[in-house]
């Protein structure tokens, strides 16, 4: 029958285009995809990623391959004469098959998402009560920093070191990093790209996101939340380095603003700074 | 239906006096007058007591806020609105027509119209007007960012810009295809000779205007800092421009929710004799779906924006956090708003490519119940996602397995409108006009939007792209991709029909074939700036993303030349060369191409009885006859 | 004229009246940004004055708004600019009058100077490493090299304060000096980090947050 010759041949070319693609888009794609392998979180995101991409591509090549192939097969090929197709209404099989495929997709996708985002949290702000929480390496606690945004800098904070507050940001290698995120004023992001961390700033929140380091690593912190005139311009960059030199480090952090820190707050979750505003 | 002449009509009286009465002209003097008592009554009324109006900010909001309400109060009266129910308070009898003799000629145009033609005719250059003011601010936006560290507008006018194409677009879209189309169409293609509220009908498109003016005020008041999103307490913050943005948005949502109502009871109350829900075309269906949704989500938004507007002027403090108030609260009222919203922009497109490709693929539309299922099933399924908007926001991390599962359900019936799509091409005749080039490349263009729109709904993935590019290109992707490239599939379709005259057809397809490939030019390396790391509405960049940025803003004034083309074949095809169209260019079966061209004021002179389904192709296989369909001044 | 000729030349019409519309719109708004003053160099290197004031002159666009203004030695030749040019890695010395009251940091760590050479600022003749946070007038501040410079506010029984510009050196007012070292070429930003926009919620809106005011922008060359 005519409509089964056409049938076979969509099928024939969708497998051939799928056959190809997919492998190039899981090896040659994948592996750069981003935000790169900086951490676990983030080689998390890749995985995620390429398990997105790898199943989007043989869905958008059906959807592209039969339109090609429709508008080349059934074009009109004698336009001086209105002529009608077949008065194909439906046909229930074809749609009782496309919704069995794709509530299955769907489903896999929500399940396996849902799985990776479990599992350690994915580098994404999970609130004041986080649920993913990952297991440190070797054990231990977590590193906690604070990240105080305001208009327009990232400042990080140390309670485990004092409190001291910083415009700069080192964590040690192959540490479980716990980031409370926090703003003073308006809403801000705090997106760490190559750690895969990106969680809210939200004034009296508290938003607890989770990163394991690996090796030594330049990241590039962003702010991803329109926040006023300067968003564009809020950025700084972070390193991640070996222990003993992030303990050198945070040591001279806690030297160099010795009078700052005297005249923070307490240290504590979320504040509410004032004033609010200026008297007149 | 009587109607009942209220003075002489204005297309009657003769010299300056045809500008007396109440018409647009006297809309705006009321209005600017409405401005400055507003503001007056504003200035007075504050003291010393309000902290947040001090004399040290230079600004009362309060005082704008007043003048910006009894301007519109002013421009509507103007207008004419509020005769008719003052003359029914009066005890003069009920009256439906208004302005609708075409005697008057042009000036229909420009007052209080009760002939849904008119309205849907206003409404397509309104929008159009604001969609090209929108446009040309995408363009400054793109030059701004051809470099990182060269500044060509102040950084505070580059966030209006910002803002305010958003805004505009979003505003003026979201009754973008109903506006001009439903309003024209759904009538006769239900068998109807009116909407069901013509003055309600009016009224909005006459709001959305003075939302549009209101908001390009926001310069004079120094811009607002916030983007399309209007986030708090960011918002509350800012100077007095963010008060234009509130009072934009509290128009365009009062807008929605009457047009939304208006379409929900004329699809319900009004159709002809035979006109069975199981016979509505499917056009007419996606804006049944839309109407609920315009309906039920406006109201969200005025309550989030009037709250806003409170902060910002009598001292409560519903978001500001160290107040005692929550900023999570503007973003969950926002987005219980925003959300159904991306959806009123996506149905009317859907809609218009499933009632097209019939046409040119000569089939009835394939799987009508599983179309109408995707239809319904996206508008009810839009409330229950919102929150992917929110996922790394610190809301609580139990909810977030839940809405990734909502979100993603949503492509289901996504996915049935785009196999119903398939399968009315499928075996078909199919005419590459330029209507159905628009309609398959809003399939195209719609995939990929699917698509990189289940990527955000991932959550894992969220967190690598949220706030960035990527979310820009998806959204790009639906809403320029598909709702635009669908709003210009009906412009094409339908105009022969609504103005009577031919757009150039070669004129035609130069502007889709620029404005596809530049499109995809332009929105298509915005995916890998997001995936390298740029985030949104920034003034500056990574110096090393200078090269794509480059590109992007390359195609991006392509995109606007290919606009100048569609502009310059609207006002040579309908202004100046005017070559009359055929009764039913495009051959269609649908009711409204029963119709005489021009439409007369009443439309059917005989209403139909509708007695068979709405896309009866395919069911004559003898060649119609007569002669070839070639549409004049153009290569077929 | 015909009827063809009538739509043609509307439209022409209409289609210049746009043109001139969107001239306006880019010509008058959207570029319309404050000017630029150069450090300037002098026997004794690289200096930059500038002032803070309560409120901006009074033939200004905002004469209630707080501001910068670039001044010279003697307080003199009021420019109300923002863009401050500087030579590449040089050592830049920076003046600056601050003739405004306090308001209080919201994030006290910007008290404490950084960024300058040796970390520290001259207040008033006196070598610190900062000042009390409540006493924070306005801040000067270039995130991206890390530069803090808090400036102290005049006393509360200032008994001459200034209040408009332009101010002159018998006005009450704090005198900080500071070096500091310009990174390469390029173009980087400024901005002040105490909420001292009066009237505005949480003191962070308008001028806080528009370039000309409080922010601005510091041109490598």
């Amino acid at each position: 029958m005519e409509g089964t010759r056409h049938w076979r041949n969509v099928v024939v070319l969708w497998l051939i285009a799928s056959l190809i693609m997919t492998p190039i888009v899981i090896f040659v794609f994948g592996p750069g995809l981003p935000p790169g392998n900086g951490s676990v979180e983030a080689s998390g995101q890749v995985t995620d990623n390429t398990v997105l991409l790898a199943t989007a591509t043989p869905v958008a090549l059906a959807v592209l391959v039969y339109l090609a192939y429709v508008c080349w097969a059934f074009r009109e090929r004698t336009p001086e004469v209105i002529l009608d197709g077949p008065a194909i209404r439906g046909n229930s099989s074809v749609q009782f098959w496309w919704l069995v495929v794709t509530t299955t997709l769907v489903l896999f996708l929500a399940g396996y998402g849902t799985v990776r985002l479990l599992a350690d949290g994915a580098g994404g702000g999970q609130g004041p009560n986080p649920i993913a929480v990952p297991s440190a390496p070797g054990g231990g606690k977590p590193l906690v920093v604070q990240v105080i945004a305001q208009q327009w800098q990232f400042n990080y904070r140390f309670p485990g070191y004092g409190g001291v507050e910083t415009n700069g940001i080192e964590l040690p290698e192959n540490t479980l990093v716990q980031f409370n995120v926090t703003s003073l004023d308006v809403i801000h992001s705090f997106w760490a790209y190559e750690l895969g961390v990106k969680a809210d700033a939200n004034p009296g929140v508290n938003n607890v996101a989770y990163v394991t380091t690996k090796g030594p690593l330049l990241f590039h912190v962003r702010c991803a939340e329109l926040c006023g005139v300067w968003h564009g311009y809020m950025f700084n960059q972070g390193l991640v380095v070996p222990k003993t030199q992030f303990a050198a480090w945070i040591a001279r952090q806690e030297q160099l603003y010795a009078p700052a820190t005297k005249t923070l707050p307490p240290y504590s979750k979320t504040y509410f700074p004032q004033p609010l505003r200026r008297g007149g | 239906m009587s109607a009942i002449a209220m003075s002489v009509p204005a297309g009657r009286r003769t010299g300056w006096r045809k500008l007396i009465g109440f018409n647009m002209l006297t809309g705006i003097l009321l209005g600017i007058g409405g401005w400055y008592l507003g503001h007056f009554i504003g200035d007075h009324i504050t003291g010393a007591g309000l902290a947040y109006y001090s004399a040290e900010a230079g600004e009362n909001d309060i005082a704008i806020f007043l003048g910006y309400f009894l301007g519109v109060v002013g421009f509507l009266i103007g207008l004419g609105f509020a005769n008719y129910p003052l003359k029914r308070l009066l005890g003069h009898p009920p009256a439906l027509a208004e302005h609708e003799s075409e005697a008057e000629g042009l000036f229909r145009y420009f007052t209080l119209n009760t002939d849904h033609k008119v309205v849907a005719k206003q409404y397509m250059v309104g929008i159009g007007l604001f969609f090209f003011v929108a446009g040309l601010n995408a363009m400054l936006i793109r030059t701004e960012l051809l470099q990182p560290n060269v500044h060509v507008f102040g950084a505070n006018q580059y966030l209006t810009l910002v803002g305010m194409h958003g805004a505009m677009m979003m505003g003026t879209m979201t009754s973008g295809l109903l506006g001009p189309f439903a309003q024209f169409v759904v009538p006769p293609m239900i068998g109807s000779r009116r909407m069901a509220f013509p003055r309600i009908e009016s009224f909005t498109f006459w709001l959305l205007m003075a939302g549009e003016v209101i908001l390009l005020t926001t310069i004079f008041f120094g811009g607002f800092q916030t983007g399309w999103t209007g986030y708090q307490p960011l918002g509350a913050q800012g100077t007095a421009g963010y008060d234009a943005y509130i009072g934009f948005f509290a128009l365009v949502g009062l807008s929605m929710c009457l047009f939304g109502l208006n379409l929900v009871v004329t699809i319900t109350a009004m159709r002809g004799r035979g006109m069975t829900w199981s016979r509505l075309p499917i056009f007419v269906w996606a804006a049944y779906a839309t109407a609920w949704l315009m309906l039920l989500a406006a109201p969200m938004l005025i309550a989030a924006l009037l709250m806003g507007a409170m902060d910002r002027t009598v001292q409560t403090a519903f978001y500001i956090p160290g107040q005692g108030g929550s900023a999570y609260l503007f973003q969950n009222l926002f987005w219980v708003f925003g959300h159904p919203e991306v959806y009123i922009l996506a149905l009317p497109g859907m809609g218009i490519v499933l009632e097209l490709m019939p046409v040119f693929a000569r089939k009835p539309l394939w799987g009508y119940r599983l179309a109408v299922a995707g239809m319904l099933g996206i508008s009810f399924l839009s409330w229950f996602v919102w929150q992917h908007h929110l996922f790394v926001s610190g809301i609580d991390a139990d909810l977030r397995p839940f809405y990734m599962l909502s979100t993603e359900l949503i492509s289901l019936p996504t996915g049935f409108i785009f196999l119903c799509a398939m399968g009315t091409l499928w075996r078909g005749r199919i005419r590459f006009t330029v209507p159905m080039l628009f309609c398959l490349a809003w399939m195209f263009n719609f995939l990929w939007g699917g698509i990189s729109g289940v990527f955000v709904s991932d959550v894992p993935s969220d967190v690598t792209t949220h706030g960035s590019f990527f979310v820009m290109a998806h959204f790009h992707y639906t809403i320029m991709g598909g709702l635009v490239f669908a709003f210009f599939a009906a412009i094409y379709y339908w105009v022969p029909k609504m103005y009577g005259y031919n757009l150039n057809e070669r004129l035609g397809k130069i502007h889709f074939w620029s404005l596809f490939i530049f499109f995809n030019s332009t929105f298509a390396p915005l995916f890998a700036l997001g995936f390298l790391g740029m985030p949104r509405r920034v003034v500056t960049y990574n110096p090393a993303w200078q090269g794509l940025n480059d590109w992007v803003s390359i195609s991006a004034y392509c995109i606007g030349l290919s606009m100048l083309v569609f502009l310059f074949n609207v006002v040579w095809s309908l202004l100046i060369k005017r070559e009359p169209a055929p009764v039913n260019p495009w051959n269609s079966k649908s009711s409204e191409w029963t119709l005489p061209t021009p439409v007369p004021v009443q439309d059917f002179d005989r209403m139909p009885v509708f007695d068979a389904d709405p896309y009866p192709y395919g069911v004559d296989p003898v060649p119609a006859g007569g002669p070839a369909y070639a549409p004049a001044g153009g290569t077929a | 004229m015909s009827a063809v000729g009538k739509r043609i030349l509307w439209s022409t019409l209409v289609a210049a009246i746009v043109c001139v519309a969107i001239a306006l719109y880019i010509g008058l708004y959207l570029v319309n940004v404050p000017g630029s003053a150069a450090a300037v160099s002098t026997s004794s290197g690289t200096r930059l004055y500038l002032a803070t004031v309560p409120a901006a002159a009074l033939n200004d666009a905002h004469p209630t708004w707080v501001s910068y203004y670039a001044v010279n030695a003697n307080a003199q030749d009021w420019r109300h600019v923002t863009t401050y040019v500087l030579p590449a890695k040089t050592l830049v010395h920076v003046t600056i009058y601050n003739y405004d009251s306090p308001s209080a940091l919201r994030n006290n760590f910007f008290g404490q100077s950084s960024g300058t050479t040796g970390g520290v600022i001259t207040l008033d003749g006196q070598t610190t490493k900062g000042i009390n946070p409540n006493n924070a007038s306005h801040v000067f501040s270039i995130p991206q090299i890390g530069l803090v410079i808090p400036l102290q506010g005049i006393s509360a029984t200032a008994k001459n304060p200034c209040s408009n510009a332009p101010c002159s050196l018998s006005n009450n007012h704090t005198t900080t000096t500071f070096t500091f070292r310009t990174p390469a070429k390029g173009l980087y930003r400024w901005q002040c980090f105490v909420p001292c926009a009066a009237g505005y919620i949480a003191g962070f809106g308008g001028p806080m947050q528009t370039v000309g005011y409080m922010d601005g922008f510091i041109k490598v060359v």
